[in-house]
């Protein structure tokens, strides 16, 4: 291979942390940072000790209880025996193992997702790894990021490595101006709508494109948290100077002495000129509108501005019958308006969308006004304590409490709805999570996925409205 | 993990079909953290009756087969749910080794993970195998020779020879992994030059 062969970003991390090449594509992975959480990982602590194992590299792990902590009362007894085994497995398996942890009273606890960039582990160029799908997210660094399974995290925390086959490479390009009231959620929304949930199978996406360029961190985060949701394990974003300067001051940022010299390795991270991608999709940002999903898939999406489909204009009969049963589980009927839809439940919260400028897009949308009278309840979960107490600072909390909604502590929380935080069954909520998978906010609960100010403008109107005019 | 090389043992025989991972170990004994203590509700409705009492003399605990390190299975063995907890409710009644017709993908490789060896015979060898597990004539399995004898009868079966290495050094797939350990530390050598912040 000649020495001028133009590389992808992703090209260049896999080349980086490839310790031994096994054939067929096939490569023996290093991996520098690990995030655990209480439900994936107590297995592979025990299996660890049933072995005989210790923990290769403590200095890669940081532990945070975030799936299945409670939202609200937690000084009160937790009354879920599995979610206390959890938490408590968690707390002994880090003190046993002397690792980084961040207990759930601490003002850092949050969701891995969060916390990883908060505290400066997520950088530029690293590979990393979670017991969770979402990993991906901190893609939004130029890191390469994916989830894995309870086996791999022991084999990472035993190894610091993991046997991989290498993806092929994509690239998704938003040109062009988001339209004020579009947010990244809508972009992602819209680039799964585009490819479908299959679209990134067997690819690492790389995001590129002015749309892209001008999303601010928290942005590409969101974007780069639903690449699973497109079919891919990992979605990448160049880092640039938005990133150095996110980075920079945080607890794990490289320090003083090391910074420039970081900065330096960060950038030389981007594709290459003329570098070859397997596959391209290209958008145009400026055609972006809200987006509400209406069935049981994130692909099952369309504008605010349209309507519930019918199952007939799917083109394959598989898709048809799968259309047809989601209305069924929804409750829809084909040809309903969007907005026509009432809301019963909103949750702002997960790792998509629960960072400090979600919480500022939903306060501005309702400021001074009041959640409708038909929504039962408007969870507002930040993705950490840290957003929390930055929320509180500004009073944010104080418009979401005149408005009639309900400030938790930091977790999970309806995302998954492993705690006490559900839905229930025929409710339609409008969420700023990624799954909107039967019964993942509660059994029968109907999810439809929007941006944050789309489900703060639900709040208020109790049903869809297109924030744009709100 | 334990080395897998010739055993020697009586046999429990289980010689039902389609026996799926919810039969050797229910849905609702999979809420532990741990990875161990699945041996009292492995096979429950085998080995218990419908008020929940065990049954004295099933094959698993009854004293005929006590001790037996090798089961005797149908086929499509370990069919159904991926759970791990499966083999590790197997390797805590005992087994080392389950003979059977034919398994479930990905249950035996979950076996291989877990140290156990599989093998696969034709039926008839099975049935004679049932047979003489009944009678209580102890069964040789050498995974070298990958052979199963048993009174004057000798088989042979066929076996993927990265997992019979696994097996037979007591490897799982960390341990096999472990082997690239010095490559490994090459790595961080060079790693820790030129990115040295991600080291603490
Ligand atoms: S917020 Fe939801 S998607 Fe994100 S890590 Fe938690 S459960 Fe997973």
């Amino acid at each position: 291979m000649p020495k001028t062969m133009p590389k992808t970003m992703y090209d260049k991390i896999w080349d980086n942390h490839l310790v031994e090449e096994r054939g067929k594509g096939v490569g023996l992975i290093y991996i520098d940072r690990h995030l655990v959480h209480e439900v994936t990982s107590p297995q592979a602590f025990d299996g660890l000790r049933a072995a005989g194992r210790d923990i290769r590299r403590r200095d890669s792990i940081i532990a945070v209880p975030d799936h299945n902590v409670p939202t609200k009362d937690r000084d009160q007894d937790n009354p879920d025996a599995m979610s206390v085994a959890q938490l408590e497995a968690l707390e002994a398996n880090s003190k046993e193992y002397a690792l980084d942890y961040i207990p759930m009273n601490d003002a850092r606890q949050g969701i891995v997702h969060v916390i990883g960039p908060e505290q400066g582990f997520t950088q530029p160029g690293v590979t990393m790894v979670c017991g969770d799908s979402h990993t991906s997210t901190h893609g939004a660094f130029g890191a390469l990021a994916f989830g894995i399974g309870t086996s791999e995290v022991e084999h990472v925390m035993a190894t610091q490595t993991l046997l991989l086959k290498k993806a092929k490479n994509m690239r998704v390009t938003v040109n062009g101006d988001l339209p004020v009231g579009c947010s990244a959620k809508d972009v992602a929304l819209a680039i799964i709508g585009a490819v479908g949930t299959a679209g990134g199978t067997g690819h690492v996406i790389e995001y590129a494109g002015s749309v892209i360029e001008a999303l601010t961190m928290e942005g590409r985060m969101t974007l780069c948290n639903m690449s699973i949701e497109a079919g891919a394990r990992a979605g990448l974003v160049a880092p640039d100077d938005k990133t150095f300067n996110y980075i920079k001051g945080r607890p794990y940022a490289p320090k003083a002495g090391q910074w420039d010299a970081a900065v330096s390795f960060w950038r030389s991270l981007r594709s290459d000129e003329g570098a070859k991608f397997d596959k391209e999709v290209v958008l145009n940002g400026n055609d972006i509108v809200p987006q509400v999903t209406w069935g049981t898939s994130p692909e099952d999406v369309v504008p605010v501005t349209g309507e519930v489909p019918a199952p007939e204009t799917f083109s394959e009969p598989s898709k048809q019958e799968g259309a047809q049963k989601a209305l069924d589980y929804m409750g829809l009927v084909a040809g309903q308006k969007i907005t026509n839809i009432s809301v019963d439940r909103v949750f702002v919260g997960s790792c998509t969308n629960s960072r400090i400028e979600d919480m500022r897009e939903v306060a501005a949308v309702i400021k001074g006004r009041k959640k409708a009278d038909t929504v039962k309840e408007v969870l507002i979960v930040p993705g950490s304590g840290l957003v929390k107490a930055q929320a509180e600072e500004e009073g944010l909390d104080k418009i979401f409490e005149a408005a009639g909604f309900d400030w938790r502590e930091p977790g999970c929380s309806m995302c998954l709805a492993m705690n006490a935080d559900k839905a229930l069954p025929g409710e339609h909520v409008a969420s700023t999570s990624n799954r909107n998978f039967v019964g993942r906010q509660g059994p029968g609960a109907r999810t439809h996925l929007v941006s944050p100010a789309m489900a703060a403008a639900a709040a208020i109107a109790g049903h869809f409205v297109d924030v744009r005019d709100f | 993990m334990e080395k897998f090389t010739k055993i020697t043992s009586i046999a429990t025989p289980f010689p039902r079909s389609n026996v799926d991972t919810d039969i050797i170990i229910p849905a609702k004994h999979l809420k532990s953290i741990k990875r161990t203590g699945f041996a009292a509700g492995a096979f429950e409705s085998v080995r218990y009756d419908a008020g929940g009492t065990l049954i004295e003399d099933n094959v698993f605990d009854g004293p005929k087969y006590k001790g037996a390190q090798i089961l005797i299975a149908g086929d499509n063995f370990g069919c159904g749910s991926s759970r791990e907890h499966a083999p590790w409710a197997i390797d805590e009644l005992g087994y080392r080794c389950i003979i059977a017709p034919s398994f479930a993908d990905i249950f035996a490789s979950n076996c291989i993970k877990n140290g156990i060896l599989t093998v696969s015979l034709p039926q008839a060898d099975v049935d004679a195998l049932v047979m003489a597990a009944e009678a209580g004539h102890p069964i040789t399995v050498d995974l070298d020779a990958q052979t199963v004898a048993c009174e004057n009868a000798l088989y042979t079966f066929d076996f993927n020879p990265t997992h019979k290495d696994m097996l037979m050094e007591g490897l799982d797939e960390i341990g096999q992994t472990l082997k690239s350990k010095g490559a490994i530390a090459d790595f961080e050598a060079k790693q820790k030059l030129m990115t040295p912040w991600l080291y603490r």
